[in-house]
C-alpha cells in the first residue's frame, strides 16, 4: 500500500536538538507493512523522541518522516487519523471512567457519532474492562490503565501504531497480557513500532529490531541476526580475583567462540550456544590452572548487546542525562 | 493511495467547522465531568469568596465609607469580579495538570481541532463561573444586598463580568501552556491577580488610594468590570462602562486566543 512500496513507517535523516544535545542524529527507520519494529535503546537513547516526530506531536530539526506515505510535517492531520499513540506515561484520564475515556477519543478522533458507544463497549469487552468500565480510571491497576490506554488507540482503528514502552513497570502477568494483545493487533494488519528497554521483548515481539543509543541506530536486523552477531546467550563467570580474570579473559579469547568482556572479577562471554560453550569455557580454563567462583548461563540482556556493540554499560550519565532532557519538553 | 488519501482527507473542508465545534462540545463535556468527579474543586472555589463576603461586610465593611451607598451593594459587584478572575487562575492550573499527565500529549495525537482543547477547557471553566457566580448571588441576598435596579440590568452585568472571566481564562490558558507544573500554574497565576483585583474599584474607592495607585486603579480591566456591574445594580449612566469593560474583554480575547492556540502548536507538526 501506498506510493512509498510498502513501508509504512518510514525516516530519514531525522535530527532533533534540544539545547544543544542532539537527541536525535541522523536516525533512519523503515517499517513494512503488517509488520513490527522493535525500537531498543537505554533511556533517554531517543526512543521516545522518534516515535513522537512520527506521531505528529513534535517537529523534527531535520530529516523527513513518512507514514503510510504520507508526510507528517505537511499533513499532520491525514496522518494523525492513521495513527494511534500508547505511552508508557498511560495517558488516560483519571477522572474519566473507562467507557468515558474511549467516547471522549472516539468523539474526537471523528467516528460517526452512532459508532462511538458501540466502539467502545466493544474495546471494554476485548480488553477485558467490561467490569469495570463505570468505575473511574483513577481506580485502575497499572496493567489495567496501560490495557485502557492501548484501547484509547485503537478506538479509529488505525493501520499504524506507535507503542512507547507498553510494559514498563508491568508486572508478568500483564505483560503478557499486553504482548497477547499486539500480537493480536499485528495478526489482524497493523503495523507496529514499538519501543523497549528490554531485549525480551523486543525478541519477542518483532520482526526487525533497531538498536539505538544518544541518537544514532548501533546496529539493525532480524532478532535471529542480531542473535548470530551478538550471541544468543552469556555465559558469565566470577573468578576469585581480577588478575585470574585478566588471564580469564585471554583463555576465552583464544576460544574465539564470542565476544568476552571484563568487568573487575566478572568476566562474560557472549555466544551462539550457551550450554557448549560454558562446558568449552570450564575446559579450558581447567587447562589453564583456572578455577571460576562461579559460572552460569543466561539470556542476554540489552545491557549485554550494549556491553558487546560498544563496550559499556546500557544505563550511564549520560543516558539519564537524555532521559531527563526528554522528560523536561514533553 | 497516498494523494488519494490527502485529498479524501481535504474534502472534509465543509464539515470542518462542525466537526470543530464537536470537538470543542466533547471536551467541554470532559471538563465538566472532572469538576464534577472532584467537587472539592468547586467547594474551594465557593469558600474563598464566600469569606471575602464575611469579611468585607462584617468585619471592614463597618469602616468603609462610600458615600451615597449601603456598602453591601458597593462590595458585591466587586466581589462578583474576584469570583470570576480568582476562577480564571483555573483554567492555567487545569491545562498544567493535562499537560503533566501526558494527555495533551494524546490529543496532539489526535486529528481533532487544534483550538479544541483550549476552547473545551475555557468553556468548561466558564460554565463553573456561571455556577459559582449565582451561588454567590444567593450569598449575596442572604447578607443584604439588594439591586437598585431591575433584574433584566442584573442579568445584563452578570454577562459583562462572566464575559469578561473568560477572556481571563484565555490568558491563563497561555499561562499554562508556559508553565511546568500545576504548582507553578498557581504560582504564577496569584502575582497578576491579585494586583489586579486588590488595586481595583472591586472593595474600595479609587479616589482615596495615592495618585499613582489610582491612575493604575482607574485604567485596569477588573476596575472597569466592576464599574460596569456597579452602575447596572445601583443604577445611574450604566452605557460607557459596559462599552469599556467589553472592549477590555473583546481586546483580550483578540490578543490572548491566537497567542495560546499558536502556543499549543508551537513545537508540534501543525
Amino acid at each position: 500500500m501506498g506510493g512509498q512500496g510498502t513501508l509504512a513507517i518510514e525516516a530519514r535523516g531525522l535530527v532533533k536538538t534540544y539545547e544543544e544535545v542532539r537527541a536525535l542524529d541522523g536516525v533512519d527507520l523503515a517499517v513494512p507493512a503488517g509488520t513490527v519494529l522493535g525500537l531498543l535503546g537505554p533511556n533517554g537513547a531517543g526512543k521516545t523522541t522518534a516515535v513522537r516526530i512520527l506521531a505528529t506531536v513534535l517537529n523534527a530539526d531535520g530529516g523527513e518522516a513518512r507514514v503510510l506515505g504520507i508526510d507528517v510535517a505537511a499533513h499532520p492531520d491525514v496522518v494523525r487519523a492513521r495513527i494511534g499513540l500508547a505511552g508508557q506515561f498511560a495517558a488516560v484520564d483519571g477522572n474519566l471512567t473507562g467507557r468515558e475515556n474511549l467516547i471522549l477519543i472516539g468523539a474526537l478522533t471523528h467516528l460517526p457519532r452512532k459508532e462511538i458507544r458501540p466502539r467502545a463497549d466493544e474495546l471494554l469487552e476485548r480488553f477485558d474492562l467490561a467490569d469495570a468500565a463505570d468505575r473511574t480510571a483513577r481506580t485502575y491497576s497499572g496493567g489495567m490503565r496501560r490495557r485502557l490506554d492501548l484501547a484509547a488507540a485503537l478506538v479509529h482503528r488505525p493501520p499504524v501504531l506507535f507503542l512507547d514502552e507498553p510494559t514498563t513497570g508491568l508486572d508478568p502477568q500483564s505483560r503478557n497480557d499486553l504482548w497477547d494483545v499486539v500480537r493480536g493487533l499485528v495478526a489482524d494488519g497493523t503495523t507496529v513500532l514499538l519501543t523497549t528497554q528490554y531485549l525480551e521483548e523486543a525478541d519477542l515481539l518483532a520482526d526487525r529490531i533497531v538498536v539505538i543509543d544518544r541518537g544514532t541506530v548501533l546496529v539493525e536486523g532480524t532478532s535471529a541476526e542480531l542473535k548470530r552477531r551478538l550471541g544468543a546467550t552469556v555465559v558469565e563467570l566470577s573468578m576469585p580475583d581480577e588478575g585470574q580474570a585478566a588471564a580469564a579473559v585471554g583463555v576465552l579469547e583464544g576460544l574465539d567462540i564470542g565476544a568476552v568482556t571484563r568487568e573487575g572479577v566478572g568476566v562474560r562471554l557472549s555466544a551462539s550456544d550457551g550450554t557448549r560453550a560454558l562446558v568449552a569455557t570450564v575446559r579450558a580454563l581447567d587447562g589453564a590452572g583456572l578455577e571460576p567462583a562461579t559460572a552460569a548461563v543466561r539470556e542476554p540482556s540489552l545491557d549485554d548487546v550494549f556491553l558487546t556493540l560498544t563496550g559499556r554499560h546500557a544505563h550511564q550519565e549520560g543516558a539519564e542525562a537524555g532521559d531527563a532532557r526528554e522528560e523536561a519538553v514533553r | 493511495m497516498t494523494t488519494d488519501a490527502i485529498a479524501a482527507a481535504q474534502v472534509h473542508g465543509p464539515s470542518a467547522l462542525a466537526l470543530g465545534a464537536r470537538d470543542v462540545a466533547y471536551m467541554t463535556w470532559r471538563n465538566l465531568l472532572t469538576i464534577r468527579r472532584l467537587p472539592q474543586l468547586l467547594v474551594f472555589a465557593t469558600i474563598q469568596p464566600l469569606l471575602f463576603v464575611l469579611m468585607f461586610r462584617y468585619v471592614f465593611g463597618g469602616s468603609i465609607q462610600i458615600p451615597g451607598v449601603d456598602y453591601v451593594n458597593y462590595l458585591m459587584p466587586g466581589i462578583f469580579a474576584q469570583v470570576v478572575a480568582f476562577g480564571a487562575i483555573q483554567t492555567a492550573v487545569g491545562l498544567a495538570e493535562d499537560r503533566n499527565k501526558g494527555l495533551v500529549e494524546r490529543l496532539r495525537s489526535l486529528p481533532m481541532a487544534r483550538y479544541a482543547v483550549l476552547a473545551g477547557r475555557t468553556l468548561a471553566d466558564l460554565v463553573r463561573n456561571v455556577f459559582v457566580v449565582l451561588l454567590m448571588l444567593g450569598v449575596g441576598f442572604a447578607v443584604g444586598f439588594r439591586v437598585q435596579t431591575d433584574a433584566a440590568k442584573l442579568l445584563l452585568g452578570m454577562g459583562v463580568l462572566l464575559l469578561f472571566g473568560y477572556s481571563l481564562s484565555w490568558i491563563f490558558a497561555f499561562v499554562g501552556l508556559s508553565v511546568p507544573n500545576a504548582e507553578t500554574a498557581q504560582a504564577a497565576a496569584f502575582p497578576i491577580m491579585l494586583p489586579l483585583v486588590f488595586a481595583s474599584s472591586a472593595f474600595v474607592s479609587t479616589a482615596n488610594m495615592p495618585d499613582w495607585l489610582a491612575a493604575f486603579a482607574e485604567h485596569q480591566p477588573v476596575t472597569a468590570a466592576v464599574d460596569a456591574m456597579r452602575s447596572l445594580v445601583l443604577g445611574g449612566p450604566w452605557g460607557e462602562n459596559v462599552l469599556k469593560s467589553l472592549a477590555w474583554t473583546g481586546g483580550i480575547l483578540a490578543v490572548f486566543v491566537p497567542l495560546s492556540v499558536k502556543r499549543y502548536r508551537a513545537g508540534a507538526a501543525g
